[in-house]
Formats: structure tokens, sequence, C-alpha cells
């Protein structure tokens, strides 16, 4: 590796972290769309931002585009509150309005800007070291490192001072507010986290991956914990981790970074969604599958308990009795077998006093609802899970 | 001891106010939902807060604890504005208010309880993990701390959000619809949690659904149909005459027993 390929992913890595953890709070809130109006909206700031500034390395310029990012914020929420439109629709009414205005005024300056729309939506990785800060002559690196570096320490210590606000105000803001937290606050001031992100990002990457990096680790790391601290953690692992695997996927395929890193994190997201241990689609439809067993187990061993007479219990007269299938009967009587549930007997089947005793808690629980005493039992059996 | 038994025997008429509401309207878009109410609540006090389908009942809650902006009147706790007494006041908000699929457990949900005495940027500490797992025990889910909260049942999740109040020891008590989809036996725990805050001289008041039960669970009552048809002991105002003029419809006498 040269050093150019070391900066490039690392600008990449530091942008994904960036990127995580405002993502994090805002896939949780229910606000992902939110994150593309932004990293669109914010160009007519940018624009007007170099019309005043003169210099696309400008603080200024940052924070006008961002400033843009949170009026988008609070016109949407306006639009929204009329009650004229839902939220979607005040989203998608908003951000083309400002996006098109910013891509007038470049159009109307295309010649004397150094500014494309191109270059806005995907960035360019690539080029991020030619850009580099000279102070007083001596090479200190490229301009987008340090950009997303100062914007990333400001966003751990913003994270660190105000997680229990940030936690409390997204789980239950009516608490929040009661308890003296102003959502509203806490709201604007992520909105602005969200909004300075994009626009230090966007240089380096684009608006569009910028939406990604956003969106997809978070959403990746929701399927995996149940932890809000576990989940920032994921997300920026799995940032970094498409950050710098899509780095390389580029590299092998010849193609854009940024479109490289983007199908990373869909592939990655993917992965998850499939395989996820609890959450996962796999996952899923093998506890359905598990529960539609044991409803069956529960109604066989419901069926013994309410028939002394041998000929209900006869092996060969379940299928006609409880009506089922040669496979589902074998699958239901292996598995009572297997937990000592039943005994078979000269080909006549009988509960157990496990059997007996578990059937007769099953029943209670399900009619009562009652769970506290069957804690123990939902560890074996998926249907009592609730 | 001494205190509360002093509280106990002080007739009402002289108790202080622990709540006091004067010419409140709260309006959404321009259209009142909450009519010019006055209304006192005398400490030690176990309310219910009855009323209608949109009658109001969780925006005079929400409206006394400023979380929604009146457009005219005052409240004040204690005799102060809500933003000077918060840590005298609790808050249990409706269950479906909050996303239950959060990535949290049921211990983090109380503990969010002591983030109003901590107040900004501070964080919990020991002391703060000593009293949650106190309101947890007390609630009968200490052996669920760990449960991430969607594993919960309905009853479960209430009684969380219970813990999360108690945790504050606040000296009022706001509870919105706490008994909705719980089932019979943490309806019962819940209101003896209720009836022992009282006891201990707390002020409780709890948007309530269910008219059978509110002589039972109840010491005090406020009818609420946008505007205040009545407030005061259930045995004097919890008859007919209210209950017609609060839900329109005539109500028989065999609603009291």
């Amino acid at each position: 590796m040269n050093n150019a390929q070391i900066e490039i992913q690392l600008i990449a890595s530091l942008v994904a972290i960036a990127c995580a953890i405002p993502g994090t709070f805002l896939v949780l809130r229910k606000m992902a769309m939110i994150s593309d109006a932004i990293s669109h909206s914010i160009l007519p700031g940018l624009v007007v931002g170099f019309f005043i500034t003169q210099d696309l390395n400008s603080p200024l310029l940052i924070l006008l585009a961002a400033l843009t990012g949170v009026i988008t914020v609070v016109l949407v929420e306006r639009i929204q509150k009329t009650g004229l439109v839902k939220e979607d629709t005040a989203i998608g009414l908003v951000f083309p309005a400002l996006f098109s205005i910013g891509v007038i005024l470049i159009a109307k300056n295309a010649n004397d800007i150094h500014l494309d729309v191109d270059a806005v939506l995907l960035g360019e990785l690539a080029f991020a070291p030619f850009d580099r800060i000279f102070i007083s002559g001596i090479d200190v690196g490229p301009k987008s490192l340090w950009i997303i570096g100062i914007i990333l320490s400001i966003t751990i210590g913003l994270l660190f001072a105000f997680f229990k606000e940030l936690k409390i105000s997204t789980f239950d803001a009516g608490l929040a507010a009661s308890l003296g937290f102003s959502p509203a606050l806490i709201h604007y001031g992520l909105m602005t986290v969200a909004s300075v992100t994009t626009v230090g990002a966007f240089d380096a990457v684009g608006a569009i991956l910028v939406v990604a990096l956003m969106i997809a680790p978070a959403a990746s790391a929701y399927l995996l914990t149940t932890d809000l601290k576990k989940m920032l953690g994921l997300a920026v692992i799995f940032g970094v981790f498409s950050a710098i695997s899509g780095y390389w996927l580029a590299h092998w395929l010849d193609a854009s970074i940024a479109g490289s890193i983007t199908t990373m994190l869909g592939l990655l997201f993917l992965v998850i969604y499939l395989f996820a241990p609890s959450k996962g689609l796999i996952a899923v439809m093998y506890r359905e599958k598990q529960q539609r067993t044991e409803v069956s187990l529960l109604t066989f061993l419901l069926h013994l308990k309410n028939h002394t007479e041998t000929r209900e219990r006869h092996v060969n007269h379940l299928q006609e009795h409880i009506n089922w299938q040669k496979v589902r009967a074998k699958t239901v009587l292996d598995l009572a077998l297997k937990n000592n549930m039943i005994l078979i007997d000269k080909n006549i089947v009988s509960l157990t006093q496990k059997g007996d005793e578990f059937t007769s808690k099953a029943i209670d629980y399900i009619i009562t609802n009652e769970d506290a005493q069957i804690e123990d039992m939902k560890d074996d059996f998926f249907l009592f899970r609730g | 001891m001494s205190e509360i038994k002093i509280q106990e025997k002080t007739p009402v008429s002289e108790r202080k106010m622990a709540v006091q509401v004067d010419d409140l309207t709260v309006a959404y878009n321009y259209k009142p939902v909450l009519w010019d109410i006055d209304l006192e609540i005398p400490e030690g006090v176990l309310m219910a807060i009855v009323g209608p389908n949109g009658a109001g009942k969780s925006t005079l809650i929400k409206a006394i604890l400023g979380i929604l902006k009146p457009i005219a009147g005052s409240v004040t706790i204690y005799g102060k504005p809500y933003d000077e007494q918060r840590k005298l006041v609790a808050y249990v908000p409706q269950k479906g208010s909050v996303d239950w699929d959060f990535p949290t457990t049921a211990l983090d949900v109380v503990m969010m309880g002591t983030y109003g005495s901590l107040g900004w940027i501070k964080r919990p500490g020991l002391k703060e993990k000593k009293s949650s797992l106190e309101a947890l025990e007390k609630v009968g889910m200490l052996a669920f701390k760990n449960r991430q909260i969607s594993q919960l049942s309905g009853g479960q999740q209430q009684r969380i959000f219970l813990a999360r109040a108690l945790v504050q020891d606040a000296s009022i008590y706001f509870m919105d619809e706490p008994f909705q989809g719980v089932d019979a036996t943490t309806e019962i725990a819940i209101i003896n949690i209720l009836k022992e805050l009282r006891k201990a001289g707390k002020t409780v008041i709890v948007v309530h659904h269910d008219l059978q039960t509110v002589p039972e669970y109840f010491d005090w009552v406020t009818f609420l149909n946008v505007k205040k048809i009545a407030t005061g002991p259930v045995k004097d105002i919890f008859n007919d005459d209210n209950l017609t003029k609060t839900y329109g419809i005539n109500y028989k006498v065999s609603i009291q027993e």
C-alpha cells in the first residue's frame, strides 16, 4: 500500500464512523429518510456559502451548508404540522425544491465555479489525497482528513456528554420533557450534527454514499443486538469494515470507490438480514416452524390426557384421530419421546408423569397467561416465549 | 411514620393543594380540546380522571406537566410553577407512546427515572442502579431486569413503567391509563402499589377507563369532557347525574353497586 491508498482508507473509515453515530439515532427515531433529504438540500447552502467566502475550504461554508440541512428539517416539520400531508410527503416536497435551487445556482455560474453536480452526488474519494493542507510549507495531510477528523471529534465528544439525554429523548420523548430534558433541543442538536457530518463527508464520498453510511450500518446493527451501546459499536465496526473492504473492491474492479463501499454496505446488510441469530429471516422462519411443532405437541399431549380409552391412544390411530399427516405425526411423536413425556407400550401411547405435569402447566399458562411460574419452560419451548 | 399519621387524619379540606389548575385551555390546531379548566387536587388523594374518548384526559396531564403548551391558563404544583417543582413529580405515559423494540433492557428503562435528579450530562452510577433494582423488586420484576423490553408481556411492560416512576421518589404521580392491556393480576398488583403510595402521603392521579372499578380503587374523582364536569370525593360525586353529564347518555345506579 502506498501513502495515498492508506489516506483514502483512513478518510473513508473516519467518514463511516462519523456517519454511523448520528445514523444509529436516526434509525431508532424512524427518521432514516431525513438524512436523504439533508444530503440533497445542503447543495444551495454550499453554493451560497461559496458565493460569500469564495473558498471551498472555509468553515463558514460548512456551517452555512449545515444550516440548510437544519432548515430542511424545520420545513419538513412545518409542512407536516399543517396536518395536510404526511411526513414522507413533506420530505419529498422539501428536498427536491432546495436541491433544484442549488442545481440552478451552479448551472447559472458553471463557468467560474469549481463545483459540479456529479461531484456533489457521488464524490470522488480517489482524488481526496491530492487536495492537501500545507502549514508554512509543510504538508500536514489531505484536507478531507482534517475536516472529517474535526467533525468526528466533535461528534464523539457530544455523544459522550449527551448519551443519556439522546437515549431518553429517543425512547420516550414525553418522559424526557417531563424530566426537563427538552426533546426539541436534543432533536435539533442531533439534526445539526447529522447536517454538519453530511457536509463534511460529502466532499470526500458524495451525498448518496453519506446516506448509505448513516443508515445501513445502523440498520444492520439493529438486527444483531438489544443494547444501545452495542448497537453504536457494531454500527461503527460495520461502517469501517465496509469502507475498507469497499476500497479494495473498487481497487480490484477498477470502479468507483464510493459505489463499491455502498455495495459492501448493501451486501453486509443482506447477510445480516438473512442470518442474524434472533431477528434474521432464517431464524424467524425456524422459530415459526418450531412453534408449529410445539403447538402440535401440546395438542397431542392434551389429547392423551383427555382420553383414557386405548383405541384413542394407538400409534396407528393417531393420524386419523388428530387428523395429521404421517410426517407430522412422526415428528411430534419423536419430540415427545425425546423429552420423556410419553411411553409407548405395545403401540399404545400414554403420558409419563413429566408429560402430565407439563401439559397441565402449559394449559394453565395458556388460560391464565400467568407467566411467572413457567419461566423455566421458556428455554425449552419457543411457544412460551410470549 | 408520625408525619404520615398526621397526614391521614387531616381532613381533606384542610390539606395543602398538590396541584392547582387555573383557567387552563389547550388547543390542537386552534380547536380547543380542554376548555377553561379549573381544578384543585388536594395532597394525598388517589384520583381518577374519567371521561369519554377525546375528552382531553391525557391532554390535561400533558398540559400540567408542560409537555403541551396551553393557549391560556396556569398550573402550579405546591404553589409554584412546574419548572421549579419537577423533582416532586413522576409521570407514567401511555404504554403505547414508546417503541418497545428499542434496544434496551428492563433495568435500563427503570434507570431512566433517575435521570431527572441527575440533570444534564451527569451519568447514573451505583446509587441509581441500586434504587432502580429496588423499584423493580417492588413491582415483582427483579427476575426480568436484564430482559430486552420487547420480550416482556404487556402487563410486565406496564410494571416496568410503574417502577420507573417509583424510582423518581416523587410526591405526585401522574399515570396515563396504567391498566390498559394488562391482565387481572397485574391490575391488582398496580392498584395495591398506588394505594401504598397514597398511604405514604403521596398524591396519585390516574387517567382511568373502567367506571366499574372507580369506587373500589379511588377516593377522589374528576369528570372531564373538554370542560370539567365535577371533581371531589368519590363517595360524594360519583353518581348518575355526573356520569350522565360527562358521557351524555343515561347511566343506571347499578354501576356503583
